[in-house]
Formats: C-alpha cells, structure tokens, sequence
C-alpha cells in the first residue's frame, strides 16, 4: 500500500479526531465539574445537527455560520436541563442519574424521528468536495476547516478555565466540593453553567458534524459511547486528554477503515477502551484515581 | 428450603400470587392472537428483567450491556440448530455456558482491576458493542446478513425442537418466569442474598465482615448471564431471525432493564409488574394511535421515555414497593 495513502488517511482521521474531541470535550468538562455522566450526549449532538440541517435547509446558512446560534441554544438546553432536572438529582445513586439522562436521550431521540423521519441527511455545501494540496497530502478542505474551528473553540475554553473568575470558580467545585460551597460559591448555579458550556461544545461540534458524516434520529447512542470512549481514553476530566483522545479515536477509525472494512472501525475504538479501562483506568493524560 | 421461601410472606400475598399464576394458566384459552403476542413480550420482558435483577438489584453491579447475554445466547442456540441439526434443548447448555464465560470474562477484568460504578456500566456497553460488531463480520452466523431459523407450517407443534405455535412459547416462557422467581426467592432468603445485599449496600463493610466480594459479584454477574442467554434462545426460536444490529443493539439493553426499573430494583415482584404496565401501556397507546390514524415512528418510545422520566423523578424505588404497602403485602421480617 503506498505510503502516501496510509498517510493521507491518517491526515484525514486526525481532522476528524479534533472534531470528535470538540464533542467529547463537552462530556468531560460535564462529568468532571458536575460528576454526572450525561447519558444523552449523542442526542444533544443530533438536535444541533439537525438545527444546522434545518437552517441550511430553509435559509441556506451554512452550518459554520449557524454553529454560533445553535451553540447557545444548546447552552440553554444544557443549562435548563441540569437546573430542572438533573440537580435534584446529585445526591442520588448513580443509576437514578443514568437513568435519567437515558430517559431524557429516548425522548431526544425519538422526537427527532416523529419531526424528521429516519432517513439520513447532512448538509452539502458547494465546497464540500474541494481538497487543499499540502505537499505531498491531499486533504478535504471541510475536515482542515472543522478541525480549526474545533481547536479554536477547545482553545478559548481552556482560556475561560484558567483565566475568568467564573472559570476558576467552576473549577473549584470541580476540585472540591465542600470547599466551593463553605467559601460561597453558588454551586448548583455553577453547575448549570457548566452543563452549558459542555452542551455547548457538543452544539459546535454537531452542527460541523454535518459536514463530514450523514445524520440518522437514532445516530445519538454511537457518539454518546464515541464520546465516553474519548474521555476515558483521554482522560476524565483532562481537557487536552479529550482532544487527544478524540484524535486517537479518529485516528484508529481512518486507519481500521483502511486496512480492514469500514464497518469494523468501531470495534477498534472499543477495543481501545476496554485496553485503557483496564490497564490505565485514569486515562492517558488523567490524574491518578 | 421450601418453609424459607415461604417464611414472612403474607397469607394475601400467596393467594394473590396463586390467583396471579391461575389467571396466567388459563389466559391462552380465553384471549385472542393478538393478546397472546403482547403476553408472550410481557413474559419475555419480566423474565430477562428479573435475570438483570441478580445483578443490579441484589447485587448493586449496573450492567447496560445485557443484550450481550441475549445475543450469545439466541446466537449459539441458533447457530448450532441451523448448522448441525442439534435441537435447542441440547443448545440451551451452549448458550447458557458461553453467556456465563462472557460474563466471568467481563466481571474478572472488571471486578479484579477494580472497576466500579459508572465505569463498570460503560465497561458493559463497550463490549455488547465489541460484540455487535464482531457478529456483524462473523460469516459462520451470515455476519449482518442474519441468520434465520428455518420456519415450518404451525399446525404442529414440536416442543423438543422449539418449533410451533405462539401458544407453545407462551407456557415455556410461563414455566420459566416462574421458575425465575422463585429461585431469585430461593437465593434471597439464603446466605448468597444476605452477602449481595451487603456487597450493594456497603462493599467494603462486606469485605471486612469477611465475605469474598470478588467471588460474590462474580456469582452474580455468572447466574444473571446464564439467566439471560435461556431468555435469549427463546427469544431466537420464537422470532426466528437473528440481526446483530438489532439484538446486541444499545436500545435492547436499554429496553431489557426498563421493566425492572419501573416495577421497582431489587425486589421480586418489580420485574414482573414493570414488564406487564410497560408492554401493555405500550401497545395500547400504539393501538390507539393506529386506530386514530397517526402511525407515527417513534411516538411509542417518546412515551416510554416520559414514563420511564416520571417514575424515576416521582417513584425513585419503582411503582412496587408503594403499590405493596398500599396492598398489605409488605413480608414480615
């Protein structure tokens, strides 16, 4: 196999990877503040692809446009969300919690598929097929441009994190608990925060997922798994860990697609979960537990 | 061992049980096709729930990857029927043996590198999914092609083959939701019951009273699994067609645990009144919906999901323990 192939593949599967990590990054930053595994990741995913479907469709934005309206609205959902229904809910055992959000992705799920039937959709914009020559690589111009605006977004993240009151703050509760609440902190309002800023993420990224793959209603349980295997791969809670993450994840899907069939790609990234869970549990990038 | 299983329980509620069990006998003569259908998904939905019951309920491990368990199990009974002419009763020890090994598998690398909680949940659906994928590029089961079981005429039936009539499967599935019953009855009141309850209650208090965690947990996870897989073979011999994307699918685990949940976790009776509120509501509301004219896809699910939203806000332990204190049916200690 000539290794330009082999090298323009895994090129395209790091592109892809960052916006996988966008997304995961969504996860991470969610479970690590408010440690509560939001089982319906992959559907808040699927509302944004489906706005950004929706708004190309009817007035023609293109969804690197739309993916600013779009990311508020998921912060709203986010935010509503975790204020309504999950707070209530922190002191309660695990499997509530789970339940829950699985309750919560059924009803996403299927309310995309009574709206907008089952067939797969995405958005094609008359730059779609277009590929940048680099060197010896050639690469979709879509993956070079989603993948910048992926790091972009993770980047003014880390930002907010390290240098905004709010950010620090948020952090805080992360780190301790008690410590937040003694010192003052309005933690449930904290924590409503960051489920909007981690939906928001996943906004982002499904809204420039529609330029790179095909949308389905039920599409949302793949990414919910593609998502936790990100961020358990990467690292819960470490945010550079998740991008990694995202882009080894990317990576192995390119690469197995290759080399193997296309279909068995997710068996890879699995495979690598279950490598991690058991000999890494903290993840790569992650603190020790 | 049968004054144990009796020991505490209320006269009303044997009566109730018994009544229950009668009605259940002699349904299939009085009701149509139609609701022997739903029956049969009741019986299917209360028996593998109360399989997922050993090892959430008793024993606190949450798994969200049982349909592995009914996937190997409806797989190799399937397979060894269609390839060898070798009939389920036979096949049924396969199943349940290469369900059992998968779940020591996945329990072993689990429970011994100290896996818990929501990572031990997530460990499960990576390897339903693992699984769902390999079957797909598995060609001695025709891989996402499915495997089908060959269908006769349905005017005998041949229960040593499993082949026949609906009603046929409906008793099977009686027979061993009963039996389920009262062998999760027989392990509660016994020594194993009282170590799970205080695994799930307290793991490390129940590792310094001196009880093997490990070995516990792994019961559980082993007699849940081998639980599954018979429901799985049934479930292969009554559908006759087998697809990897659907059976491993995330949304059967999903589907297999809603019954338990709603009746009520960790109690006997939960799986069995969750199966029958949510597959009956289920089809009704599906019935009605078709009767008005709007056959729309996913509507039914909305509705699970908004049930499934209340309970776990309203009832957070299911809709049997507060149905039974209003009953009478509390079992004295």
């Amino acid at each position: 196999m000539p290794i330009e192939l082999i090298a323009n593949v895994a090129v395209q599967g790091i592109l892809t990877g960052l916006v996988y990590g966008l997304m995961a990054l969504g996860l991470s930053v969610i479970f690590g503040v408010v440690r509560v595994v939001n089982f319906a990741h992959g559907e808040m995913m699927t509302i944004a692809s489906y706005a950004a479907i929706v708004a190309f469709g009817a007035w023609n934005i293109d969804p690197l446009l739309a993916m600013v309206p779009i990311a508020v609205i998921l912060f709203a959902i986010g935010y509503v969300l975790q204020k309504a229904l999950i707070n209530p809910f922190i002191n309660r055992p695990e499997h509530s919690q789970f339940i829950l959000l699985a309750a919560v992705a059924i009803i996403i799920a299927n309310t995309l598929l009574m709206i907008f039937g089952p067939d797969s959709r995405n958005v094609l914009v008359d730059y779609a097929l277009d590929s940048l020559q680099i060197g010896p690589l050639l690469v979709d111009k879509v993956r070079v441009i989603t993948a910048g605006f992926a790091c972009l977004i993770a980047a003014g993240l880390f930002a907010f994190f390290k240098f905004t009151r709010t950010g620090r703050a948020i952090r805080a509760c992360a780190d301790n608990h008690l410590g937040a609440l003694v010192v003052g902190l309005d933690v449930k309002k904290l924590y409503a925060l960051t489920f909007g800023i981690g939906s928001a993420c996943v906004g982002a990224a499904g809204a420039m997922m529609t330029l790179l793959i095909d949308v389905t209603p039920n599409v949302g349980p793949v990414f919910t798994l593609q998502a936790f295997v990100i961020v358990i791969v990467g690292g819960l809670g470490s945010m550079p860990g998740a991008l990694l993450g995202g882009v080894l994840i990317g990576l192995s899907e390119a690469l197995a697609g290759l080399f193997f069939v296309p279909s068995a790609k997710s068996m890879f990234a699995v495979a690598i979960l279950i490598l991690v869970l058991l000999f890494r549990p903290q993840g790569l990038l992650g603190r020790k537990i | 061992m049968i004054s144990r299983m009796l020991d505490g329980v209320p006269r009303r509620a044997r009566a109730l049980l018994g009544l229950l069990l009668a009605v259940l006998l002699i349904a299939p003569l009085v009701v149509n096709p139609y609701i022997l259908s739903i029956l049969i998904l009741v019986l299917y939905f209360a028996y593998t729930g109360q399989a997922w019951n050993v090892m959430m309920g008793f024993a606190g491990q949450l798994s969200l990857g049982h349909s592995l368990y009914v996937g190997v199990g409806a797989y190799a009974a399937a397979a060894i029927y269609t390839h060898y002419g070798i009939g389920p009763w036979a096949g049924i020890w396969a199943s349940i043996a290469i369900s059992v090994l998968c779940g020591l598998f996945i329990g072993f690398l689990a429970f011994r590198f100290g896996i818990s909680g929501v990572y031990f949940a997530l460990l499960t659906i990576a390897f339903a999914e693992f699984t769902r994928v390999g079957f797909d590029h598995f060609p001695w089961v025709n891989g996402s092609g499915g495997l089908f079981l060959p269908v006769e005429e349905y005017a005998s039936n041949d229960p040593l083959n499993l082949r026949g009539a609906p009603v046929m499967f409906y008793y099977f599935l009686l027979a061993i939701t009963v039996l389920a019953f009262l062998f999760c009855r027989w392990l509660l009141t016994g020594r194993i019951g009282y170590y799970w309850l205080a695994i799930r209650e307290e793991p490390e208090a129940a590792q310094t009273l001196g009880i093997n965690v490990f070995r516990y947990k792994m019961l559980a996870v082993a007699i849940s699994a081998g639980m599954t897989a018979l429901g799985g073979v049934f479930y292969a011999f009554y559908y006759n067609n087998l697809f990897p994307e659907q059976i491993f699918s995330m949304s059967r685990s999903i589907e297999l645990i809603l019954g338990p949940i709603i009746g009520g976790i960790g109690s006997l009776f939960g799986p069995i009144l969750g199966a029958f509120v949510l597959t009956v509501l289920a089809e009704g509301l599906s019935e009605i919906m078709v009767t008005l004219g709007y056959d729309i896809p996913g509507f039914k699910q909305v509705f699970y999901g908004i049930c499934l939203l209340l309970v776990i806000v309203y009832l957070p332990h299911g809709i049997w323990p507060p149905l039974r204190k209003r009953l009478g049916l509390e079992s004295k200690p």
